[in-house]
């Protein structure tokens, strides 16, 4: 016999965004529960909102199965002594079946008798087993938990309320604190009343009935149902944004859409200012119209139905005009003055106490931003508009505007920028050099903002580990690990070559004196954040789905230019399956070991002088062919065609001849073919089939 | 909105009623000037040690780096709190909230009312909480958290705490755009006791105070709560310490701290609330905890009643 278990813990308000989360971490923990306790089950499903974490297992046995088994043990000779005691074996035994030498009788098997038991036991009780659930609550982890009037030392996410635990009809009383579990629910804080379930199925269409929608899947659908009613009516369009759809339907037990609007002076604002405000801090989807352009309407869910809506729309309305008001003094305040005057404000604003200020940071990030654009070649213009958008890019953090609205810096910038004639090559880098703002997030779209988030994040790079504070497995307060790798991705966006060993040296030496940080002096310091930067690109390839092997390769290289290793790792991933990539890659790995066999550590140079053979010749030949190529694509192609070649070599040659000139010259000669493979990374890394 | 306007008054008067029915001592504001109802002492002290605690009380709170001259119709050097702690928290107490919301005349089913997450922090007092903002139609009307540490000290029991922004709510209950257009009572509004004074202490604090005055008496306020906390001197040791935290508030809003001070006034703030939380806990335990003491006496004897 199975039946339905349903288990529901009633909170005060949780957080929005650890309730979907912590409903599955309950099924999860009670999947793993139940299974180890050999209750068998079909399904659990979850239910969820503001005020509850729910899970209904579905067909739930209601004990575990009965054991009623023979269990064959030692043989009668060895479980009884000459004195016809029972021996250790025999205790143990039955020892393992918790039985006792009293269970045991023989029987003959194959003309040997041998000691048996027979295992019978009832299985327990669902209904004793699930008492358990109280363990599952203890076991929850929440990202903050906390402690309130009555739960002395037990912590949750917030205060629990009351449990519910119905198997069946019949009530499982776990017990938390003072709360013992029973068939009483609560509906909607305001629409609705308890509500005493006679079985486990009756929840969902119990609770509707009392304004409490607890499917958190419905709950959303009901949101996006009467959004997209909304719209249609009013010829609007909106953003879908998954995320704040995610948080409006876990503030909501019962969701009605409503739209309210704003006067339209305030959309001379820049969008963003609006958008934050309506978003970020009211939870509320901006409008567009047709041609995409935002209007001074805005979308949001009331926890509750249509009653006295108007009251809900009007008060809505009436705190984002005061947002929006608020907005409008800092902006025009923050319009008052020239840039200059922000400017001269960041000689106080410090950056970091150890590095200092803004103002040093930003002379430092000019400095290496025109070291870079000068190896990468980029034309005056460019230089020209980062040289400039370095002198201001800071700027915004002491405008008023970002001092309210933190999230808005950059963006601020960028439109004040715009506002005092700046030109937007200029502008746009201000906003762009925060970006990518997230490891996945958007990239630069211009050349100079690329410049001034790659210059800007190098600097933190290298001061940050001149003070020595450098991430750690675990922690990265300042989350260089993300600068790192926005640089990476960056450099392969824009196709930038960087050879981080021999660049940062220089770098170091042109920076020194501009920071009150010791700057990096030892190669050892220059060559962490080296490797640092560099550990990034394997979570670039990674990310990329570049086979684990070639990874491997091509970061085993001495090569610290993210172009090269990526433009390695491009080409063994498309040649990685083709059927001469086997030989080629063995018989360079052959190579390989000859030379680390030979400790082989010669110059490479070769002598045609010394060849006695063709074969010889005809390598020389093809190496030298292979020698100017930088496309590592036309590299690989090269090894294709020279891998008969090197095939043939080895057949007509002994490389350790025992004359030692002859030897050494064919040391060099292989040595040059593997110089030229290093290019691909080491190539014993890679698995072959 | 609600039926009749109430005034301010009556609206602190509807509260106190409510609270006092619900166990809550009804306490006059503190006299040192301080940024929220949770630096009174009625609440940070309080808040630490075993014994048990239930009062409410309007508080006057500044916040220099707000202040608008009186020009922006929501934005003030002085606001109000009104205040309300009980410890331990009660079951019931996001119920009490709400019924104290309808003894205001507002009507849960005319409105949306919402809890939304928001944890609240003190870095200079050392304090923290877990709760919410209770959003009244999309407006912030309250703050609501249980407290988990004070002055560094953990709360056990927990206390839960309520903060009722005064002017928010009422501009609300009176449906006004502009605090200065609120009645404060009797036909009294809001600008013409505040006005000037909003005037008058914007001035003060963004041009006309003296930065090296305001560092001095920082440093000299700081000394002399550390000799008063030597001295188990708790009460005045605490007053000065709450000079402390406005005179850093008045240079903070000079701009005369940059961000790196910052961080170092607020630790030395800080360090003086633990050392004061500490303290205090000790001087109640030398005297046997007294209100934990008539707690148990009272329950004591209604159960031989």
């Amino acid at each position: 016999m199975t039946k339905d278990y349903l288990f529901e813990i009633g909170t005060e308000e949780m957080p929005a965004h650890v309730v979907a989360k912590s409903v599955k971490q309950l099924a999860d923990r009670t999947q793993k529960f139940l299974k180890e306790n050999g209750l068998k089950f079909k399904d659990i499903k979850t239910f969820s909102t503001p005020r509850r974490l729910t899970i209904l297992v579905e067909d739930l046995a209601e004990k575990q199965e009965d054991i009623d088994e023979i269990k064959k043990g030692p043989a009668k000779k060895i479980a009884l002594d000459q004195d016809k005691n029972w021996t250790k074996a025999a205790q143990g035994f039955v020892r393992g079946q918790n039985m006792t030498t009293d269970d045991i009788y023989f029987e003959e098997l194959k003309g040997t008798e041998y000691a048996y038991v027979h295992v019978q036991k009832e299985g327990k009780k669902a209904t004793d087993i699930l008492l358990g659930m109280s363990d599952i609550i203890k076991a929850m982890t929440f990202p903050t938990k906390m402690r309130w009037g009555g739960s002395n030392d037990f912590e949750f996410v917030r205060p629990i309320h009351w449990l519910v635990s119905l198997l069946g009809n019949e009530v499982v009383p776990v017990q938390i604190l003072d709360i013992t579990a029973g068939r009483k629910t609560e509906g909607h804080r305001f629409l609705g009343d308890s509500v005493v379930l006679a079985n486990a199925d009756d929840y969902e269409d119990a609770l509707r009935d009392q304004f409490v929608i607890a499917d958190a899947k419905k709950r959303k659908e009901m949101i996006v149902d009467q959004m997209n009613e909304l719209v249609k009516q009013n010829n609007w369009k909106i953003k879908m944004d998954a995320n704040l759809l995610e948080e409006v339907t876990n503030l909501v037990e019962y969701p009605t859409v409503f739209a309210g609007s704003f006067d339209k002076k305030y959309l001379e604002m820049p969008q963003e200012v609006l958008i934050t405000s309506m978003k970020d801090n009211q939870r509320y989807f901006e409008v567009y119209n047709q041609d995409n352009q935002l209007i001074n309407h805005f979308i949001s869910v009331r926890n509750g139905n249509k009653d006295y809506l108007e009251n809900v729309i009007s008060g809505n309305e009436k705190v984002l005009v005061a947002r929006l008001d608020d907005a409008q003094f800092f902006y025009d305040e923050d319009r008052k003055y020239p840039l200059s005057h922000f400017v001269d404000k960041l000689k106080n604003v410090s950056f970091h106490d150890k590095i200092g200020s803004m103002s040093e940071k930003m002379e430092r990030v000019r400095i290496i931003g025109d070291y870079l654009a000068k190896q990468w070649n980029l034309d005056e213009q460019t230089i020209k508009d980062f040289d400039r958008a370095s002198e201001l890019y800071k700027f915004d953090l002491v405008t008023q505007m970002v001092g309210e609205f933190a999230e808005l810096q950059g963006v601020m910038g960028m439109h004040y920028a715009k506002l005092a004639g700046e030109k937007d090559d200029v502008a746009v880098a201000i906003k762009e050099h925060y970006m990518p703002t997230t490891s996945e997030g958007e990239l630069p779209q211009t050349v100079v903002g690329s410049l001034l988030s790659v210059a800007d994040k190098l600097d933190t790079i290298i001061t940050f580990f001149a003070v020595d504070m450098i991430p750690t497995s675990s922690n990265d307060p300042y989350a260089l690990r993300r600068y790192a790798y926005g640089i990476v991705r960056i450099l392969i966006n824009q196709k930038w070559s960087l050879a981080f060993n021999k660049v940062l040296p220089e770098l170091v030496s042109a920076l020194n004196g501009k920071t009150p940080a010791k700057l990096p002096k030892s190669d050892e310091k220059e060559a962490e954040i080296a490797s640092f930067i560099r550990d990034r690109i394997n979570q670039y390839l990674t990310k990329n789905n570049y086979k684990y092997d070639i990874i491997d390769a091509v970061l085993a290289s001495s090569q610290q230019d993210p172009i090269q290793i990526l433009a390695a790792a491009n080409v063994l991933q498309l040649h990685h399956d083709d059927e001469q990539f086997r030989p080629v890659v063995e018989s360079l790995i052959r190579i390989n070991n000859i030379l680390k066999k030979a400790k082989h550590k010669g110059n490479n140079v070769v002598n045609p002088d010394l060849f006695v053979n063709e074969s010889e010749k005809e390598l020389y030949s093809g190496v030298n062919n292979l020698q100017d190529l930088t496309d590592l694509t036309q590299l690989y192609d090269g090894f294709v065609k020279l891998q008969p070649v090197i095939n043939f070599y080895f057949e007509n040659n002994m490389i350790l001849d025992k004359d030692e000139a002859i030897k050494n010259n064919r040391l060099n000669q292989l040595g040059a073919v593997a110089q030229l493979a290093e290019h691909l990374g080491d190539l014993s890394k890679l698995v072959i089939k | 909105m609600a039926q009749k306007k109430i005034t301010i008054q009556d609206m602190i008067f509807k509260l106190e009623e409510f609270w006092s029915s619900k166990g809550c001592m009804v306490m006059p504001s503190y006299d040192v000037e301080k940024g929220a109802g949770t630096m009174s002492p009625y609440t940070f002290l309080r808040a630490v040690g075993p014994e048990p605690w239930a009062a409410c009380y309007v508080e006057p709170s500044r916040r220099p780096a707000d202040g608008r001259y009186g020009d922006n119709p929501n934005r003030l050097f002085q606001h109000h709190q009104f205040q309300v702690v009980i410890k331990p928290a009660p079951d019931q107490i996001q119920q009490y909230y709400l019924d104290s919301l309808k003894v205001l005349g507002i009507n849960p089913l005319e409105h949306d009312i919402r809890f939304v997450e928001d944890n609240w922090e003190n870095p200079s007092m050392g304090c923290a909480g877990v709760g919410w903002e209770v959003w009244l139609d999309g407006m912030e009307v309250s703050q609501f958290t249980y407290f988990q540490t004070v002055g560094e000290l953990d709360v056990k029991p927990t206390m839960s705490e309520i903060t009722y922004g005064v002017e928010r709510l009422a501009s609300y209950i009176q449906d006004v755009n502009s605090v200065f257009d609120l009645e404060w009572g009797n036909g009294v509004l809001y600008r013409d006791i505040f006005k000037e004074a909003e005037y008058e202490n914007s001035k003060y604090a963004f041009e006309e105070s003296n930065q090296d005055d305001l560092l001095k008496f920082f440093d000299v306020y700081e000394r002399t709560a550390k000799e008063l906390i030597k001295l188990n001197l708790v009460q005045p040791a605490y007053d000065y310490i709450l000079k402390c935290s406005h005179t850093f508030n008045l240079l903070d809003a000079r701009g005369a701290v940059s961000v790196t001070e910052r961080a170092g006034y607020l630790a030395r703030i800080r360090n003086m609330a633990h050392e004061v939380a500490v303290c205090f806990v000790e001087e109640r335990e030398k005297r046997g905890f007294p209100l934990l003491k008539s707690a148990e006496d009272k329950k004591a004897g209604l159960e031989n009643d």
